[in-house]
């Protein structure tokens, strides 16, 4: 089966006055039908470039972008502004973090999702207005027939992320790219909203790119994770792996940083010392060495992303595993 | 512990007024943002105070410090009641506490150099000047994990971790006996949000400070807590050691939101029973009569409906205000 979404070798630089960032650095990854995907890291490891990059966000005249990023066929990162408008909302949506600032705050919401539709298919207004209640009433926000004609300011914080995702579901998308969608959202309204993401992804069968920096919600969610590290994937492998045995030092540090609420009190947080590198000049060999605990002589050669066990799904970027497996 | 607190804040509340005319501001309602809480803090311990956004957590804070005028209620710190004093009598004791501040990016001067951010309140209480204030800063700035060659620099050119302590050298540079974190980590990633925790809680015992720790991230209160307080619409639900909270939780409340958090594994997390909370917080305009939670807790029946619950002492200090607790 050829997956829905193939991310080869994908390079981001931006041109800064201070010099080129290397935003993404060589990103290679598959998204299954149906699949949930989740890339995680922290801020400015890439993820949300690579995310946006996925469907032409980043282009811009001081952005250079190579690498391929296959979907039905079509290289999208080669495809001409036109084609890819086309498919962007369409057939793959994109849902943002902050459901304050990616709604239009003088439209009223129905009309927002109306326009999304009337953008692809030459449907009658009215059409499309029915077609918002429908899908308003399908992501769980009450009264739908009354809602559509309120503004987004009318709208909780919850309630307009679950706007932008009726909008994003309004073509039935193969793909969602989710960015970082509960990170502006309390505990509460989170666990709804992921709860309407995982109905929908199992309902509906949409592959999900979920990109997050809470490995909380990637437990929830996903089915495989990708873990990014100052613009490369340091590790790769499927949920149960990746937690269960988790093998990059990033990746085993992340894990053990965080105060969980299943493990008993410690005294003291293990922490991961320092903080990333700069992209501008990032070191030559392991970009996590000067923060890694088990530093030695190799780790100054950049390490591969390879499988180091007989599970060839789990692949990291560490000379160490690579040395005791 | 039978000496008396540090801090005793004693039915606190603090109302704000939405006005509306022309020519005369008539108040045509009031958001409730605290509505009646309670608590104390002793020398050396920490109190954490959770709650979602728009509970009244940081109003607390705020009205502690008498930063906003609280509406009624006593703050009594060091056994002086802070309300209603004067910001000349107010100043000897704002030495005594201090606040850290959520966002890094927001809480230091952009135009200021770091020795004069850590430096300013020292001249300002008169504790060092000239070359010695100079050495303290430097001793600030290393205590907290920076640099001494730092003093010079500006705030922008700092990540968010290292801004963060700095906002913490100035907080500790007067050695307050109580200081006041409002979501001190939340801006923060991960893997810095562990070294701030860290450094947190070795200044902590180094100085005997007190801390009053308010957050939203359950496991991050939990980590530094001894005890707990959890707030809901302007009003404390549930209070105990921080074991009990997170053990046996009593309100309905704190049972969801707990429940709530996902957890970095997946298969415990299947395992898991689950508590969805359905809909929205209620607005503090308006509140819920009764018990504000009521709305949406799976427990309520009609005397939830009709009669607020009291904060009550179940016993060995955990205090719950539920009609119907677990």
């Amino acid at each position: 089966m050829t997956p829905m979404l193939s991310v080869r070798d994908l390079r981001v630089s931006f041109a800064t006055d201070d010099g080129v960032v290397r935003a993404v650095d060589g990103v290679s990854f598959d998204v299954d039908t149906g699949e949930v995907v989740a890339i995680v890291g922290e801020s400015g490891c890439g993820k949300s470039v690579t995310a946006q990059t996925l469907i032409g966000l980043t282009r811009s005249p001081n952005a250079t972008i190579s690498g391929s990023v296959m979907f039905d066929g079509r290289d999208l990162n080669t495809l001409p502004d036109n084609e890819l408008r086309t498919l962007r909302g369409a057939r793959i949506a994109m849902v943002f973090q902050d459901p304050m600032t990616s709604l239009n705050p003088v439209y009223r919401v129905g009309d927002q999702i109306a326009e999304a539709i009337r953008a692809h298919r030459s449907v009658p207004k009215a059409q499309a207005l029915r077609h918002a209640v429908e899908l308003l009433e399908s992501v769980g926000i009450p009264n739908p027939q009354r809602r559509v004609r309120d503004y987004p300011h009318e709208f909780s914080g919850g309630m307009r992320q679950r706007v932008m995702i009726a909008m994003a579901l309004a073509l039935e998308p193969e793909v969602l790219i989710a960015d970082e969608p509960t990170t502006a959202l309390d505990v509460t309204i989170q666990a709804q909203i992921l709860d309407l993401l995982r109905t929908l992804n199992s309902e509906r069968d949409v592959s999900v790119v979920l990109i997050t920096h809470d490995l909380g919600v990637v437990a929830e969610l996903a089915n495989r994770v990708v873990v990014m590290y100052a613009g490369q994937v340091v590790e790769q492998a499927s949920v149960d792996a990746l937690f269960a045995q988790p093998r990059h030092p990033y990746t085993r540090g992340l894990l053990a940083s965080i105060p969980r609420l299943d493990s008993p009190r410690s005294d003291r947080l293990p922490q991961i010392p320092g903080s990333p590198p700069s992209l501008l000049t990032p070191p030559d060999g392991c970009r996590f060495a000067a923060r890694c605990g088990s530093v030695f002589a190799d780790c100054v050669k950049p390490p591969p992303l390879v499988a180091h066990s007989r599970d060839a799904t789990h692949l990291d970027r560490c000379w160490a595993t690579g040395v005791s497996a | 512990m039978s000496e008396a607190p540090l801090l005793e804040v004693t039915d606190l509340v603090k109302h704000f007024p939405i006005k509306s005319g022309v020519f005369i501001d008539r108040e045509v309602a009031r958001v409730r943002a605290v509505d009646g809480v309670s608590f104390t803090l002793h020398e050396g311990e920490t109190l954490g105070l959770v709650g979602e956004s728009g509970c009244g957590k940081s109003t607390v804070c705020r009205a502690i410090l008498q930063l906003v005028t609280p509406t009624s209620g006593s703050v009594r710190f060091a056994g002086q009641e802070m309300v209603g004093r004067s910001p000349r009598e107010l100043r000897p004791l704002r030495r005594e506490i201090q606040m850290i501040f959520q966002d890094p990016f927001a809480s230091l001067n952009p135009r200021k150099r770091v020795g004069q951010i850590i430096g300013d309140p020292l001249e300002l209480h008169g504790v060092a000047r000239g070359a010695e204030l100079k050495r303290r800063v430097q001793e600030l700035l290393e205590r907290v994990g920076l640099q001494a060659e730092h003093y010079n620099r500006y705030p922008h050119e700092f990540s968010g971790g290292q801004r963060q302590r700095i906002g913490i050298a100035r907080a500790i540079g007067l050695r307050p006996k109580l200081i006041i974190a409002d979501e001190p980590v939340s801006a923060l990633d991960v893997s810095v949000q562990a070294q701030i925790i860290n450094l947190l809680d070795e200044l902590q015992r180094e100085f005997s400070m007190a801390y009053l720790f308010v957050a939203h991230d359950l496991g991050v209160v939990r980590h530094v807590s001894d005890r707990v307080a959890v707030m809901y619409l302007g009003k404390i639900v549930e209070q105990a050691d921080a074991d009990s909270v997170y053990r046996q939780p009593r309100h309905p409340y704190t049972n969801a939101l707990l429940s709530a958090v996902p957890i970095p594994d997946p298969r415990r997390n299947a395992a898991r029973q689950r508590i969805t909370l359905s809909g929205d917080v209620p607005s503090p305009i308006d509140p819920p009569s009764g018990c504000r939670f009521h709305t949406r807790c799976p427990r309520a029946d009609d005397i939830c409906r009709n009669t607020e619950p009291a904060l009550l002492d179940t016993g060995s200090g955990h205090a719950v205000a539920c009609h119907r607790p677990h």
